[in-house]
């Protein structure tokens, strides 16, 4: 009778596939301009095909490993950050009295580049995988408390009305409430997290390490292999953005409720 | 009607602290009585504290002086036995339109078996004209459509009492008729007690028993006006003579009130 849904997307599979590698071919095409320009000296701008082949031999050497050690520390550092930032993120947003005093200690830290932060972290943590994941965990953590309190605080609280006036028990208000409410804020907050926590890898990675991406580029950096740094640059990128693609096939399933993901 | 006393009002006042550190009166001394199965509408200026009074009922806040109560034990907390209808829905964005209005059912304090749920939800999906939209989310409804599910949900618990906040201010004229008269006819079916608030004078008369006109704040009674029109009410009803005038009496009384509200805040200079 009524039609419900309307179709987002008008296109065709081909078209949409030919959409989605445009924007890539065009960058590929910018690149070998630049390269053949003149403007900038050739010999400082590896092509697509020269960074192409170091990859493939990187492949088969190092790289597996770095892309492995970089993942995983990504990954435990917004693991241990979100756990944290998750229920912080919550109290913040939902009393709304404590956020007056914690505010400013979240913006304060917030503003800290956790790049300023290495030398303490050293001082600290030492120079292994503990020093590294702390100043991801930092990173993730800040950018996550952020982004849940600022959805929890504006939840509407009529919903919890409603709730009430049906019979719901406090116990009752925060499962199939206020839960359901916060999931999308978590989802979110775990894909900007992610995201922070990929551009702060090389910055974690500065301290001694022997491997993952951001080594890579480093030591790439001090033998000047410009093809090395692009490689590891682009790996970095590829990862960054597959983890943030399940993330958001995570999150159209959880909260397809929603017109659309953030 | 004549029927025993639910809700009573005795010298009930509200003040409310201001950001200056004083406080301002809302609500000043009401007294008054909802009786059973009565439909009492309130009617009153913007801002005169008709919403305030509302949440007494609701069992959201107390009153600064005096007591609300209901069975003549005080209202201390909101329930499944008063319904609240609010003027923005409240519809649950995350649940389907069939799992907004099992909610309730699905809670403690009136859970019921599956097969019971069921049946509830489908009977309040066909009586509000939702049962196609079964599976659908709330955000691909009308407003009609999500002021149906809001008491759709609410009738679900089965509560005595329907407190409703100006819930059809936000419908187009030709929707809002609609849900009056299905508001009549779901009552007609299950007995109520109901306490409206509404900005329409129209609305008021057509489907209340009892009308209550509100001054401007702090807000006393000014009258109460017995409405004398048999149930069921039909279309026809707003064009006889007695509705005209009746209607003519209150909108004076109502336009006074707004005037008197103006004057109070821009004082003319004598
Ligand atoms: N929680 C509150 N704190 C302070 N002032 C309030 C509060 N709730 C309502 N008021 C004030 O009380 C007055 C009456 O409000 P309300 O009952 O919502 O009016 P109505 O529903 O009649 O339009 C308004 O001036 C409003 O600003
Ligand atoms: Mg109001």
């Amino acid at each position: 009778m009524f039609t419900l849904a309307i179709r987002r997307d008008a296109y065709r599979p081909v078209q949409r596939i030919a959409l989605i590698f445009l924007p890539w071919l065009l960058l590929l095409a910018g690149w070998y301009a630049i390269h053949y320009s003149g403007l900038i000296n050739p010999a400082l701008v590896p092509t697509p095909r020269d960074v192409f082949w170091r990859f493939i031999e990187l492949s088969k050497t190092r790289l597996p490993m770095d892309v492995l050690m970089s993942t995983r520390r990504v990954f435990l550092g917004v693991l241990c950050g979100i756990a944290l930032a998750v229920p912080i993120g919550f109290m913040l947003g939902w009393y709304k009295g404590i956020r007056t005093f914690i505010d400013p200690l979240i913006n304060f830290f917030r503003a800290l580049p956790p790049i300023a932060l290495i030398p303490l972290v050293i001082v600290y943590f030492g120079v292994d995988e503990l020093a590294k994941t702390v100043i991801l965990f930092y990173a993730s953590f800040f950018a996550g408390v952020i982004v849940m309190y600022e959805g929890i605080s504006q939840i509407s609280p009529i919903y919890v009305r409603v709730a009430r006036t049906l019979g719901a028990t406090d116990a009752e208000i925060f499962r199939k409430v206020i839960v359901p409410l916060a999931v999308p804020h978590m989802l979110t907050a775990l894909r900007v997290a992610l995201g922070v926590a990929w551009a702060t890898l090389v910055a974690s990675e500065l301290i001694a390490a022997q491997q993952g991406l951001g080594a890579l580029i480093q030591n790439a950096g001090s033998f000047f292999q410009l093809d090395i740094i692009y490689v590891g640059i682009i790996c970095i990128g590829f990862v960054a953005l597959f983890m943030d693609m399940a993330l958001r096939a995570i999150a159209k399933r959880f909260v397809s409720w929603q017109e659309r993901i953030a | 009607m004549t029927g025993p006393t639910r809700i009573a009002f005795q010298n009930v006042s509200v003040r409310f602290p201001t950001p200056g550190g004083g406080d301002m009166q809302v609500v000043d001394n009401v007294s008054y009585d909802i009786r059973d199965r009565e439909f009492v509408s309130v009617i009153g200026p913007s801002g005169c504290g008709k919403t305030t009074m509302m949440n007494i009922v609701a069992g959201f806040m107390q009153p600064t002086a005096g007591t609300v109560t209901l069975d003549g034990k005080q209202i201390s907390s909101p329930g499944p036995d008063r319904g609240v209808i609010f003027q923005e829905y409240g519809v649950f964005p995350w649940l389907s339109v069939k799992d907004n209005i099992a909610f309730g059912l699905s809670l403690r304090a009136n859970r019921a078996a599956s097969a019971e749920r069921d049946e509830i939800c489908s009977r309040y999906m066909r009586l509000m004209g939702l049962a196609e939209f079964a599976d659908a989310w709330p955000r691909m409804l009308s407003g009609g459509m999500r002021q149906r599910l809001a008491l759709a949900r609410a009738y679900a618990v089965k509560p005595q009492f329907l407190l409703m906040d100006e819930p059809f201010g936000a419908l187009d004229a030709q929707t809002r008729s609609a849900m009056q008269d299905l508001l009549l006819e779901v009552l007609a079916a299950e007995n109520k007690t109901v306490m409206l608030i509404t900005h329409s004078v129209e609305e008021a008369l057509y489907l209340s028993n009892r009308i209550v006109v509100m001054t401007a704040r702090p807000t006393r009674i000014r009258e109460v006006i017995e409405v004398p029109f048999a149930y069921p009410r039909t279309d026809a009803l707003h064009e006889s003579r007695e509705f005209g005038e009746l209607r003519s009496h209150i909108r004076n009384l109502v336009m006074q009130e707004y005037a008197q509200q103006a004057l109070q805040r821009n004082p003319q200079p004598a």
